[in-house]
């Protein structure tokens, strides 16, 4: 009785070790060595430990954004970025989503090995940002314990192969048909791209026949384009609140120094936690790989985004500017139709936005690119605004999930468990 | 031979790139490791060689020898690099 207390009570209420626990029998099914095993284990520990601290710096710089918008223009406001979501999901939601993610990986291998759908999803981050997001959302519906993670892997196991299915014909036309597939959860995004791309354009008419500078390739370093957005939204935000409101949050000091040391504090907590992130999926994505090539040969790699860049390195930064016109215009919408202020964030515009662009190129040419980006964009604005109620007290946290397919699953499935709990 | 695979976020194509090296230095008997890195964390780090895509690999600026691979996916343009790179050293 008292070997069962301690795994339910402690260590199963211990998210950091359990995440752990998952490390360890990946590397252990793998048969890796000892050394091998020990030192993956411990650091998928660490990362977690790291992902929490990392939530604490962004929170003290979040918690004055968030008021500060509120008390400008009385609207709740919301930067989109996952880091931040999972981290503070991980303070309520950290042990459910460990689960998931584990039992998941499992559900994927059953399903590519059992239907035509021969896809492993290897995206790690995206995968432990979809757990976070199913526990959630079935958590806040009223279902605990098993049933959450039982209903939770399940449905992670079939999104992590119903996405890449659903951008398959597009990446055929993509990459010519090579044997790797997408695994990012943005393709809503993408697939509705390549949909416009259809109707508006002409793939002959490519963008790659055009000069583009490429100097905002400096974007793909997350770190440094968060640092400057944040810091201009921040600057943005309390010039048009005015003195009165931010000097309440900014403690006397000028406007300059404060956007300036804020814009920072938020950029370094989430380079904190994508350390943290980098610690835990850096050891779990190869052990889970090995397995799944024993278990399921002939299925496909589903993987990141950017792998798509290289197809079309014009239509990426194209597809960048119009997704975040997409966001700029909605931010704009969403107000009168009462719905939360997404601010658009550089970094979801930025690989979402860049891979619509290359979608809707391959469908329609330039006008694919630009039109399908921005529908794009506009998609990313929207959903996670829609996606705000069904997330319970995470809702009111002035971030959210930033990419499509949260949004789309968060939604259905938030209202769905809501009939059922 | 102590590699770093570098990306934007250190997530997605490092991590593939990292997964695909490790595997043919296993095969190859090649000793060592294969770190994954972000883009913005890599100054201080010491390595034989850094592995990145073509438009990542333009961008560093590292006292070790930068490797740019054309394909992530390609095993045979990765592997034929490995080797060479292994042979140098």
């Amino acid at each position: 009785m008292a070997l069962i207390n301690f795994i339910v009570y402690e260590i199963l209420n211990e998210p950091a070790v359990l995440v752990g626990l998952m490390t360890f029998l990946g590397l252990a099914l793998m048969r890796k060595p000892v050394s091998k095993v020990i030192s993956g284990t411990l650091k998928s520990i660490l990362g977690f430990v790291i992902l929490g601290a990392g939530a604490n710096v962004l929170v003290g710089s979040l918690n004055n954004l968030g008021p500060m918008i509120q008390d400008a223009f009385n609207i709740q406001g919301v930067i989109p970025t996952n880091e931040a979501i999972v981290a503070l999901a991980q303070q309520t939601f950290g042990s459910e989503t460990a689960m998931i993610m584990g039992f998941g990986f499992i559900a994927n291998l059953i399903i590519a090995r059992l239907t035509p759908l021969k896809y492993i999803f290897l995206t790690g981050h995206h995968i432990f940002f979809m757990a976070a997001l199913l526990s959630a959302v079935l958590g806040t519906a009223g279902i605990t314990g098993a049933p959450l993670i039982i209903v939770g892997a399940v449905i992670l196991g079939f999104v992590m192969v119903l996405f890449p299915a659903l951008a398959e014909p597009f990446m055929k036309k993509i990459t010519g048909g090579s044997d790797v597939a997408l695994g990012h959860f943005g393709t809503t995004g993408y697939v509705a791209a390549g949909l416009v791309g259809k109707v508006v354009g002409d793939p002959e008419d490519s963008t790659e026949d055009i000069e583009v500078p490429q100097s905002l390739s400096f974007l793909k370093e997350s770190v440094l384009s968060t640092t400057l957005t944040m810091i201009i939204i921040f600057f943005v935000v309390s010039l048009i609140a005015g003195r009165d409101i931010y000097s309440e949050y900014s403690g006397g000091k000028s406007i300059f120094m404060f956007s300036l040391m804020q814009g920072i504090t938020f950029a370094a907590g989430v380079n904190i936690i994508l350390t943290g992130v980098r610690m835990i999926i850096g050891e779990i994505v190869p052990a889970f790989q090995g397995i799944g090539e024993k278990l399921v040969p002939d299925a496909k790699p589903a993987l990141d985004c950017p792998i798509t860049f290289t197809y079309a390195p014009n239509a990426v930064i194209i597809g960048f500017l119009f997704s975040f016109l997409g966001g700029l215009v909605s931010m704009f919408l969403l107000g009168p139709l009462g719905l939360a202020l997404i601010i658009p964030g550089m970094v979801p515009h930025f690989f979402t936005g860049a891979t619509a662009g290359v979608f809707g190129n391959a469908t329609g040419g330039k006008k694919g690119a630009m039109l399908g980006a921005f529908v794009n964009g506009v998609l990313i604005s929207f959903l996670p605004a829609l996606l705000l109620p069904v997330l319970g007290s995470l809702g009111f946290a002035n971030t959210t999930f930033g990419d499509a397919d949260f949004g789309v699953v968060g939604i259905i499935i938030g209202y769905i468990a809501k009939l059922f709990a | 031979m102590r590699v770093l695979a570098v990306c934007g976020m250190g997530l997605g194509s490092s991590l593939v790139l990292k997964m695909n090296i490790e595997k043919i230095m296993e095969q190859e008997g090649i000793p060592g490791s294969v770190e994954v890195k972000d883009l913005s964390s890599i100054m201080g780090e010491q390595a034989d060689y850094i592995f990145a895509s073509e438009e990542i690999g333009a961008k560093i600026e590292h006292p070790a020898e930068v490797i740019s691979v054309k394909n992530m996916t390609d095993k045979n343009e990765i592997k034929e690099k490995v080797l060479a790179a292994y042979k140098k050293l």
